[in-house]
């Protein structure tokens, strides 16, 4: 219609003031009289508190466990059977339990009188033996995080589909054991909070940098004791999340709590050292993984023991159990065989409870599959691209329920990759690794595929018994009376550009102009209930509300338009922001300054809801749509160094319907650089006691523009059969594939040497010694 | 991860800025504050003074003699990247500074406050070393000159007294066919040296300096002299670097080894392109 709706890559609205520098973040936010707050944090990863010393004069100024009286810990239980519960106390309560966790909260009028106090403080710990290894954390006799429990395991999980069957028929099999970094996740703006009382409206604010106002309302409300309604949560302006800000925080309550005994608005700010050593700690999965494939190649079935080193607490409201449940749904990828066993274990640990990064657990599963799928090409000396076609699901048996009952909506999984190879090139890499390079450096082609499970919802997070199941979205849509719509969503924009995207749902439907419509979101106080922005949802979810609502007002403007066109209301039609009929048009602003300021021009049987409507929406089947993609590594190691240079990187990607293509693409390199960390660089380290052994980001590298090349990007547009426009969920997948595809192209590099990379990040420490490793009678050339 | 509260002054000769240093036993200078500024932040360093000396004309000077260039402590990475001193190089000074962090670092951090800091992995420190710099150092009891092996006595430690300035680098001119080559390995561009290979080879003076850098305290001076001393021939054979990168123990760590005798070789195939 108007080339501005669903599919038009409309430049990004919010961009406007963000690449201006004119957003609103918390750090912009300053209430008058507002006092700043430090926190003393533990510097033990498992201790005894002894005793916290606060000279008596500094004692009003300083908040620890007992000035909490009537504060709740925070609790995220699941209710799968066997679940341990962890109890997080918002300042430590008798023990430490990691790194970071907070022993007492100083306020001052700055952010370094407050650091001051904090140095005025003196604790007294008894150290214990810290958890600091996943492995042997669950084992028998290990010191136990949670004192009260038996082993140090939130949870063990077990799926056995039929496994014992498969040995027989297997030909060959390859097991391996990798590994995945801890990591922090790196938004630009770290977490903030503001808190502050509002006597008139007997209302706690809390203002914070979070994907899900909502959610935090809850749990504040809760953990203080307090009804909701004396709860509001505003999310300003977010400069990234990735599921860091997908949480409630102590921060969070504990600010809440003080700032009505203090009676002045509080904020915290985090700093980039509470960011890496305290608080957003993710990724961490071990695997021992086997691939068992029939004599021609076919996969037939996977064994596989997973852990994660899941923290000291379990996260709320996604619980310490999220990683391990998924990686035992969505290990098969893919593929097409009907054999599967995988154990997972969740493991406490003494590190900062591990929190859901964009991709969750699929960035570890891609990378153990699809790297075990690679040694199993490389033991059957065939393609690695070949063993795949032969087990990827195809798009005639789409939907697909594979073995871990997952339902793959729609797509074509082998034409994904087949693009991915043209464009790439396989027979000229192959050429080229036949010839060599002139500088002696080695060339290694990978790919790795996944696919992307978004705007699941009831059905499949009802069975978890988390504190939130996510179920019906909605949006507020209303028009004022010079014809501008707004749309109220409860889910949150942090860099996605919805103010966008939502903005092109409601012109597709409405034809009202962009500049026109605002979307406003993130505030509880005006907008719907919602659990927020994560799992690549809000397309699908917010995106149908809006449709839903839009809809809804659709009806009723044509309704109105009739009667002032003297018409049928089935004889009108909507058309680029008019109401047209054969006998004429007439604008939906007029239609709404007639609503409100000229009622007496009313039908009789008008709605009288008027131009303002709540709808709500679920996906016709809510199991999730599955974006998927192929990726493509071509990289050159030098074999000495162990340097590593991404030559090329392809990507195939299916989104379903793009709402906004320059979007998703935005949103696939984003992902892709955080893959790339993943997969080269990002690692935070702990040593024997707990300890991270980084708190700058000279210690924890990220890749910046220079380590990301150009990504070529291509698209297959297969809708989905369950959503509003066929959409389908898009913002993880970038951050997915990158490690698997990467790794793979380096063992593919090194396979002469018989080298081969399992543990991520693959450091040029790694690549060396590795290659030493393979061959042991020779020294470093 | 903010500083406590310090004093500031801000000094118009290096004299002033001396006294200033001398009277206060918790002063700090500050230059760029590249460095400083961060360990401020993590409380690492609790001045109750900081000295800022980038107001002193006679520290962005630069002087040029027959045989030598001198700058002034607080000439700043970016002044030499963009060519706006006496270059005693033929180039190379620039290059060096161009692999130095990213630009608004380079805009700030100075030459003289690299030197002072002394991180074993800095790129000056190295380069300079294998140039022959020497450092004039001016305290209350006047000024001397160090050559930078003599400054530098280890990791982050120099021969600064707690009066002293660091004033000025002195900088021997390469003769007119010197050959100068400069090699960094590191895990992403802009980051600190993991491995540093320096070599300078002057032909006319027969003299063949080569240094690897970024290790344990002092940068390793593999060769500093005379062509004629064994083992400084020209190309220098690689298995005679090995050896001395082994003897000054490196030898323990393969991958240590591979990374700094790599970046000897590129810093010499550099040189011979130059
Ligand atoms: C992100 C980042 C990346 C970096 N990457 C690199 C890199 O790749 N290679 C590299 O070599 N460096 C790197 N640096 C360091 C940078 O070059 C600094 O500029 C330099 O190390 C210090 O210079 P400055 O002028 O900033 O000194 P300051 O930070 O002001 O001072 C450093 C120290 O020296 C003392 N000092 C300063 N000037 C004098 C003087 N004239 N006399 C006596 N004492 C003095 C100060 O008291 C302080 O102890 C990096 C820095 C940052 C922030």
């Amino acid at each position: 219609m108007t080339g501005q709706g669903i599919g038009a890559s409309l430049i990004r609205k919010e961009d406007e003031r963000f690449m201006r520098g004119r957003g609103g973040f918390v750090g912009d936010i300053r209430p008058a009289g507002m006092l700043e707050v430090a926190f003393l944090r533990s510097s033990f990863a498992h201790a005894r508190l002894k005793r916290v010393a606060i000279p008596h004069s500094l004692r009003s100024r300083v908040f620890v466990a007992e000035d909490l009286a009537g504060v709740a810990p925070i609790r995220a239980d699941t209710a799968l059977a066997g679940f341990k519960s962890s109890v997080q106390p918002i300042l430590a309560t008798g023990k430490v339990r990691h790194v970071g966790e907070l022993v007492a909260m100083c306020i001052a009028p700055s952010r370094a009188e407050a650091e001051d106090l904090v140095a005025e403080i003196e604790v007294e710990y008894e150290e214990l033996p810290a958890v600091h290894d996943m492995l042997a954390g669950r084992e028998a006799g290990a010191p136990l995080v949670h004192e009260h429990w038996s082993d140090n395991l939130y949870l063990t999980t077990e799926i056995d589909a039929n496994f014992d069957a498969a040995k027989s028929k297997a030909k060959v099999s390859v097991t391996r054991e990798l590994r995945t970094a801890r990591q922090v996740m790196s938004p630009i703006e770290g977490r903030g909070v503001i808190a502050e009382w509002n006597s008139r409206l007997g209302q706690l604010i809390v203002t914070s940098s979070t994907q899900q106002s909502h959610i935090v309302r809850t749990g504040i409300a809760e953990c203080l004791g307090i009804d909701e309604g004396q709860v509001r949560v505003i999310a300003p302006d977010v400069g990234g999340g990735f599921g860091y800000k997908g949480i409630l925080l102590p921060e969070e309550v504990a600010l809440a709590f003080a700032t009505r005994r203090v009676g002045r608005p509080l904020r915290w700010l985090e700093d980039r050292r509470e960011n890496l050593t305290a608080g957003a700690d993710c990724r961490e999965h071990h695997y021992a993984l086997t691939a068992y494939a029939d004599d021609e190649g076919r996969l037939l079935a996977l064994d596989c023991v997973a852990t994660v080193d899941a923290g000291a607490y379990s996260a709320y409201p996604f619980s310490a159990c999220l990683e391990a449940g998924q990686i035992g749904s969505i290990l098969p990828g893919l593929y097409d065989f009907s054999h599967y066993r995988c154990r997972t274990y969740s493991v406490a640990t003494n590190k900062p409870p591990i929190l859901p990064y964009r991709g969750v657990a699929r960035t570890g599963v891609c990378f153990a599959l699809e790297v075990t799928l690679d040694a199993l090409a490389r033991e059957l000396r065939d393609e690695a691209s070949a063993l795949r076609f032969k087990s990827l699901v195809r798009p005639e048996q789409m939907p697909f329920d594979n073995v871990a009952k997952r339902h793959f909506d729609s797509g074509d999984y082998p034409e994904a990759l087949r693009r991915c190879l043209d464009a790439v090139d396989l027979k000229a890499i192959r050429e080229r690794q036949r010839r060599g390079e002139p500088d002696g450096r080695l060339v290694g082609l990978g790919v790795a595929m996944y696919s992307e499970q978004a705007g699941h919802g009831t059905s499949v997070y009802a069975g978890w018994g988390i504190p939130f199941v996510p179920g019906y979205e909605q949006c507020h849509a209303r028009f004022t009376p010079d014809g501008g719509l707004e749309l109220r969503v409860g889910s949150h924009s942090h860099g996605q550009g919805h103010e966008t995207t939502l903005s092109q749902v409601a012109h597709e439907i409405l034809g009202v102009p962009h500049e026109l419509i605002r979307l406003v979101h993130g505030d509880t106080a005006e907008t719907p209930y919602s659990t927020g922005t994560w799992g690549s949802r809000c397309m699908i979810v917010a995106g149908g509300a809006v449709a839903s609502a839009c809809d809804q007002l659709a009806i009723r403007l044509k309704r109105i338009g009739a009667s002032l066109l003297q018409a049928k209301p089935e004889d009108v039609r909507l058309e680029a922001g008019d109401v047209v009929a054969n006998s004429g048009r007439i604008s939906v602003a007029e239609i709404a300054r007639t609503w409100y300021r000229r009622p007496q021009e009313l039908p009789s049987d008008v709605d009288p809801s008027g131009l303002e409507v709540t709808a709500g929406y679920k996906a016709k089947r809510d199991t999730g749509t599955f974006s998927y993609a192929s990726h493509a590594a071509v990289v050159a190691v030098d074999p000495r160094t162990g340097e590593v240079e991404i030559i090329d990187y392809v990507i195939v990607e299916d989104g379903g319907v793009l709402v906004n293509p320059m979007i998703v693409d935005g949103q696939i390199f984003g992902g892709a650089a955080q893959g790339i960390g993943t997969a080269l660089y990002e690692e935070m380290p702990f040593d024997g006691r707990g300890q991270p052994l980084g708190s700058t980001l000279a210690d924890y590298l990220l890749p910046g523009p220079t380590e990301v090349p150009e990504i070529r990007v291509f698209h297959m547009e297969t809708p989905s059969p369950y959503t509003r426009f066929g959409q389908k969920g898009i913002g993880e997948g970038g951050a997915i594939a990158p490690p698997a595809a990467i790794t793979n192209a380096v063992n593919d590099a090194l396979k002469d040497l018989g080298a081969e990379l399992l543990d991520l990040p693959l450091t040029p420490r790694r690549i060396v010694e590795a290659i030493l490793r393979a061959r042991p009678a020779q020294s470093g050339r | 991860m903010k500083p406590v509260a310090f004093d500031y002054e801000r000094p118009r000769t290096i004299g002033e800025a001396v006294r200033l240093l001398s009277e206060s036993p918790d002063a700090k200078i500050i230059s760029g504050g590249q460095t400083l500024g961060p360990m401020l932040n993590l409380r690492l360093v609790q001045p109750a003074l900081l000295v800022d000396i980038t107001r002193i004309p006679e520290l962005t000077r630069i002087e040029e003699t027959d045989d030598a260039v001198i700058l002034g402590a607080c000439v700043t990475h970016a002044a030499i990247e963009d060519k706006r001193i006496a270059d005693p190089s033929h180039g190379f000074l620039a290059e060096v500074a161009r692999g130095i962090a990213y630009r608004a670092v380079r805009t700030r951090g100075t030459v003289g406050g690299s030197l002072a800091h002394a991180d074993p992995a800095a790129d000056w420190l190295s380069c300079l070393i294998a140039l022959g710099a020497e450092v004039l150092l001016t305290g209350l009891s006047g000024q001397r000159r160090l050559t930078l092996t003599e400054f530098v006595r280890g990791a982050l430690d120099t021969q600064l007294e707690p009066d002293e300035i660091l004033d000025g680098i002195h900088i021997p001119k390469l003769s007119k066919r010197a050959r100068a080559g400069f090699a960094k390995i590191c895990r992403k561009s802009g980051e600190f040296a993991d491995a540093i290979g320096v070599v300078v080879h002057d032909a006319d003076r027969r003299a063949l300096h080569l240094v690897a850098g970024a290790v344990q305290g002092q940068p390793i001076v593999i060769a500093a002299g005379n062509e004629r001393t064994p083992g400084a021939s020209w190309p220098p054979p690689l298995e005679s670097l090995r050896e001395k990168l082994e003897q000054a123990g490196l030898g323990g760590d393969a991958y240590e080894l591979n990374i700094h005798m790599a970046a000897l070789e590129r810093a010499i195939r550099n040189a011979q392109a130059s």
